[in-house]
């Protein structure tokens, strides 16, 4: 559903020399397919996401979403940042309603949506709260169901679960695994986390710094459902490990 | 401290049942020391003024008593002191409205055009780095000795807190958020409306607080200038008679009215910008 093919972007510096963020990514996604693309801080994944979700011009390359070539946002796409920047002004329900609004949409319809969505990620009775009465988990529940509410084809995630502490990020992982198989929505979510990536994946992209690169397509044999008992497994410790020694073969990490 | 929930709240009044009938009195006091302190510093400070001036016999024109400021305010009640607040009121309100309203479109048209910025921000600093007061003759002049040279000269004193706190406040909204509503298609107009401008409303209600109390003074300095009403042109009079304790009651109605207008501010703040807790700590410009 979603082919990307040779992208690159390549920014200038102050002084004008060219820095490749990225280059000659090219992979494809299936429809309902969870893809995670991991790699250290500068190996381009945000990039790919932000040129993915068309609010950065790609310097060359293509992306075909569901046929159509993407040149700019598009309404068949969701997105969730590391920080879940909701507008404080806004109750929760206003807040998973802002892309109805944005996009014209019969809100009268789309508000059950929302209160569905709300159920889905436990907020239910939540509807009336504004932002700064939620925890930083619950928030970034309120912008999942921002990125759903509108019915997207493809939910593209930046570390999602970045600003949160260890023990809500594993729930939240699990609530995600949940949502995504109710949803059956098309993620590719970003994270620097190997674990993370492999627990949440059919496949990983593993991308690599100095230019910014895929240099692998793993793909994760893991049964679905997934619980977090999953982690002790050693298929699971198998493919971390792999993916661990590819960051030190090609001297990605700086540790 | 405090304990919260009903279990807490219903011990309360046995506590305080054997300690006699002040208790209750007491234990606010403890809860909000500062209001009982403040009390207590103004009675200090204004007993001490009445006391200094009987007790060493301070001449009427040089410092007049705080009874005989109250009693020169309570006389002027009966007098034309109100038709006079009522003029220098009027000014400051309708300078105040004109000259922050102006501010924020065109800090609005800044935020929105930064080529607008670029062009014009230069010669707005240039007209603000003019002292107000060193015009005040000049628009004296040109809108003549009535209200309205009043109201000109308030206005360009409101206008720049609002031009600059509406600037910077537009361009408070994160990164991110702006990214996010791209990615969801949203159109320029729609991120100014649903994310910039609600942003910039913290911001915003600071320049108004600075320039509601700054109107006061402008609407004085235009009438030292020259006027035939008003508070500031009634201050020039009583001092002209060495009527002391008069100058003194209009500087208590100039005082409690900057105050009035700041606290009228601050309430409608607290009820727009509902989601900020305190937005002091973003003062920008004067």
């Amino acid at each position: 559903m979603l082919t990307a093919k040779g992208l690159g972007k390549t920014y200038r510096t102050r002084e004008g020399e060219p820095i490749v963020a990225l280059t000659e990514a090219s992979f494809s996604v299936d429809e309902g397919e969870f893809i995670t693309v991991v790699g250290p801080s500068g190996c381009g994944k945000s990039t790919l996401l932000k040129i993915l979700a068309g609010i950065l011009p790609r310097s060359v390359g293509s992306v075909v979403l569901r046929d159509r070539p993407v040149d700019g946002p598009s309404r068949e796409v969701g997105v969730v940042f590391q920080a879940p920047v909701l507008l404080p002004w806004r109750n929760v329900l206003e807040n998973v309603l802002l892309p109805v609004e944005i996009q014209r949409r019969d809100r009268g319809l789309y508000e059950r949506r929302a209160r569905d969505y709300l159920r889905l990620v436990g907020l239910a009775g939540f509807e009336r709260k504004y932002p700064g009465e939620l925890s930083g988990g619950m928030q970034q529940r309120v912008g999942i169901s921002r990125a759903l509410v509108h019915d997207p084809a493809l939910l593209l995630m930046d570390e999602p679960f970045g600003a949160l502490d260890a023990m809500t990020r594993e729930a939240m992982n699990l609530e995600l695994l949940r949502i995504w198989s109710e949803s059956r929505k098309t993620v590719l979510l970003v994270t620097h986390s190997i674990p993370e990536a492999v627990f949440l994946a059919d496949r990983v992209i593993v991308m690599t710094p100095r230019p910014g690169r895929i240099s692998e397509t793993l793909r994760i044999e893991l049964p679905r459902p997934r619980g977090l008992e999953v982690i002790n497994s050693a298929p699971f410790g198998q493919y971390v490990s792999a993916i661990r020694r590819h960051f030190q073969s090609v001297g990605a990490l700086d540790a | 401290m405090t304990p919260e929930g009903p279990a807490a709240h219903a011990e309360r009044p046995a506590a305080h049942a054997d300690r006699g009938p002040f208790a209750p009195l007491l234990a606010s006091i403890a809860e909000k020391p500062q209001r009982p302190l403040a009390v207590l510093l103004f009675v200090v400070i204004v007993g001490g003024w009445e006391f200094a001036v009987r007790f060493f016999e301070v001449p009427k024109i040089v410092l007049p008593a705080p009874s005989a400021v109250l009693a020169a305010l309570w006389s002027g009640m009966e007098g034309d002191l109100l038709k006079h607040f009522g003029v220098t009121f009027y000014e400051t309100i309708a300078g105040f409205v004109l000259g922050s309203m102006c501010g924020l479109v065109l800090g609005i048209l800044i935020g929105l055009f930064p080529l607008l910025e670029r062009t014009l921000y230069p010669y707005v600093v240039a007209f603000q780095t003019v002292p107000k007061v060193a015009i005040a003759p000049i628009i004296v002049i040109w809108f003549g000795y009535g209200v309205s040279s009043k109201i000109v000269i308030t206005a360009t004193i409101a206008f720049f807190p609002l031009l600059a706190n509406t600037i910077v406040g537009l361009r408070a909204t994160p990164l991110e958020q702006i990214e996010l509503m791209v990615a969801f298609t949203a159109t320029r107009w729609q991120i100014f409306r649903l994310a910039r401008l609600p942003q910039a409303l913290p911001y915003i209600f600071v320049g108004l607080d600075v320039a509601v109390v700054l109107s006061v003074i402008g609407a004085i300095v235009g009438e030292f200038v020259g006027a035939q009403a008003g508070l500031g042109y009634l201050i020039l009079q009583r001092n002209f008679n060495m009527d002391m304790a008069g100058v003194f009651a209009i500087l208590v109605i100039l005082s409690a009215m900057g105050i009035g207008l700041h606290m009228l501010v601050n309430a409608v703040q607290r009820r727009v910008v509902f989601w900020v807790e305190s937005a002091s700590d973003k003062v920008i410009g004067a």
